[in-house]
């Protein structure tokens, strides 16, 4: 299979990079609008800022093949930052817009509690989920993050509760979200990204 | 459900080599940091640091080596640090793959450091460590691996930080680090009341009890240790067992 790893100058492609080869999954970067075309599934790993994120996507072209790609059916996984690009847009960066894959907004969590939220929580599972089959109901996932999609519809497989419930799981056909970052996320992370995999391969 | 406490062995590198000693001083070899890092990820550390103590110049690739090799070996996040100065450096160490960097003595020197980190890489992968120590009825920041007093509340100076731009608090106490007498409860409370971002609690570390005493009483919501992990003197399972038992919510694996 052909898994395009979505290279946008930051992030944290090494280490799910790694974390797909551990699972004897081969992957590839892809920077420009060619590379990304004709890939069997995506993987739009995030980490920083929202607006960063969107504007180096723009500066390499890559947020109309992204979307295209998506409606031609290519499976998506968006990882933490990669998961609020897919919303319209964010208090984080009021003026950039996002991938707007769902009419749905990112916000800030409100400080209820210590943020950024940081470090292992758990999950409550809202709706059947592919992206979490095999996985245990108590396992713990790595967060990082202080802004989150409080809700996302029908599209919101599980949530996380820290200052606020918020989307912790994104499911809607082919696009796949997870807020917490698999990659780092030891023996469970690693069950979600092969079921992603199994899913992307499953599409056709 | 709840947010789990961290429980995080730290390297302790003098660029290459693991190293240990006492209250900053007499360091001596205690192993190879990828070993060391295979080893934890598999016995279930939430988290793992590893510093370059040395922070020389000269050594900087050798450390960034580490960096690498010790990443290679994880399947959780990790921090590294030590000497960062500027931003150019902190992309180096994230780059070669470090979730989050620690900065400390630079951002004394210039608090905006945290702020142009945080512009560029975010805050959650900004760590502000404080070295401190007891002067009078106060904790000092220390720099420059705790040898150089700096006259500044290390308290203030956490919530200082934090209005810069960090995203986490690493303190040690200087006072109890290498000892094995439990952490600075009274200090790692002092810095959890003044900021509003994760805090790790570092030095002193020894029983389980010790561990519980600083999420409870030092409301730490991570504790960092070396020595006793890297000497197998505690295991981290049989830790979690004991939070977990006294309703410490943790991150509990096989």
């Amino acid at each position: 299979m052909n898994i395009a790893l979505v290279e946008y100058g930051a992030g944290n492609l090494p280490s799910v990079e790694r974390a797909l080869s551990k699972l004897g999954v081969e992957s590839r970067r892809a920077s420009t609008p060619e590379a990304l075309a004709g890939c069997d599934a995506m993987i739009l790993p995030g980490v920083g800022h929202f607006g960063a994120l969107m504007r180096s996507l723009g500066e390499r072209s890559l947020v109309k093949p992204l979307r295209e790609a998506v409606s031609r059916g290519t499976p998506l996984l968006g990882i933490c930052l990669g998961l609020q690009a897919m919303f319209t847009t964010s208090d984080e960066a009021p003026g950039d817009a996002g991938l707007a894959l769902f009419p749905q907004k990112v916000s800030a969590l409100p400080p209820a509690d210590r943020l950024p939220h940081m470090g292992w929580n758990q999950l409550r599972r809202a709706r059947p989920s592919k992206l979490l089959e095999g996985v245990p109901a108590d396992a713990y996932f790595y967060f990082a993050h202080s802004y989150a999609a409080l809700d996302a519809g029908e599209a919101g497989v599980a949530y996380c509760d820290h200052c606020a419930p918020f989307v912790a799981v994104l499911e809607q056909g082919i696009v796949f979200a997870t807020q917490f970052h698999p990659e780092k996320s030891g023996p469970v992370g690693a069950q979600i990204l092969s079921n992603f995999v199994r899913q992307a391969g499953n599409k056709g | 459900m709840s947010l789990a406490r961290r429980i995080i062995p730290c390297l302790d590198t003098d660029g290459e080599r693991v190293v240990k000693g006492v209250n900053f001083v007499n360091l001596r070899d205690a192993g190879d940091p990828a070993a060391l890092a295979a080893r934890y990820n598999i016995e279930g550390a939430d988290e793992l640091v590893v510093l370059d103590i040395a922070a020389s110049r000269d050594h900087r690739p050798t450390f960034l080596e580490t960096i690498r090799r010790v990443a290679a070996e994880l399947a959780i996040p990790l921090t590294a640090g030590g000497g960062v100065a500027n931003v150019d450096e902190g992309r180096a160490i994230l780059r070669a793959g470090a979730d989050k960097l620690t900065v400390n003595t630079a951002a004394i020197r210039n608090p905006t450091l945290l702020t142009s980190l945080a512009a560029e890489f975010g805050s959650q992968a900004v760590v502000l460590a404080i070295d401190a120590k007891r002067v009078g009825n106060r904790w000092e920041a220390f720099v420059r691996g705790g040898s150089v007093p700096t006259g500044m509340d290390a308290v203030a100076w956490a919530h200082q930080g934090v209005d810069c731009g960090a995203g986490e608090i690493l303190i040690t106490s200087m006072d109890k680090d290498g000892t094995r007498s439990g952490f600075d409860c009274p200090l790692t409370a002092a810095i959890s009341r003044a900021v509003s971002v994760p805090v790790i609690a570092s030095g002193g570390a020894d029983t389980p009890e010790t561990f519980l005493e600083v999420f409870l009483e030092g409301r730490a919501d991570a504790a960092l240790a070396a020595s006793i992990f890297h000497d197998s003197i505690q295991g981290l399972g049989a830790l979690k067992r004991y939070l977990a038992e006294n309703g410490v919510s943790v991150r509990q694996t096989g």
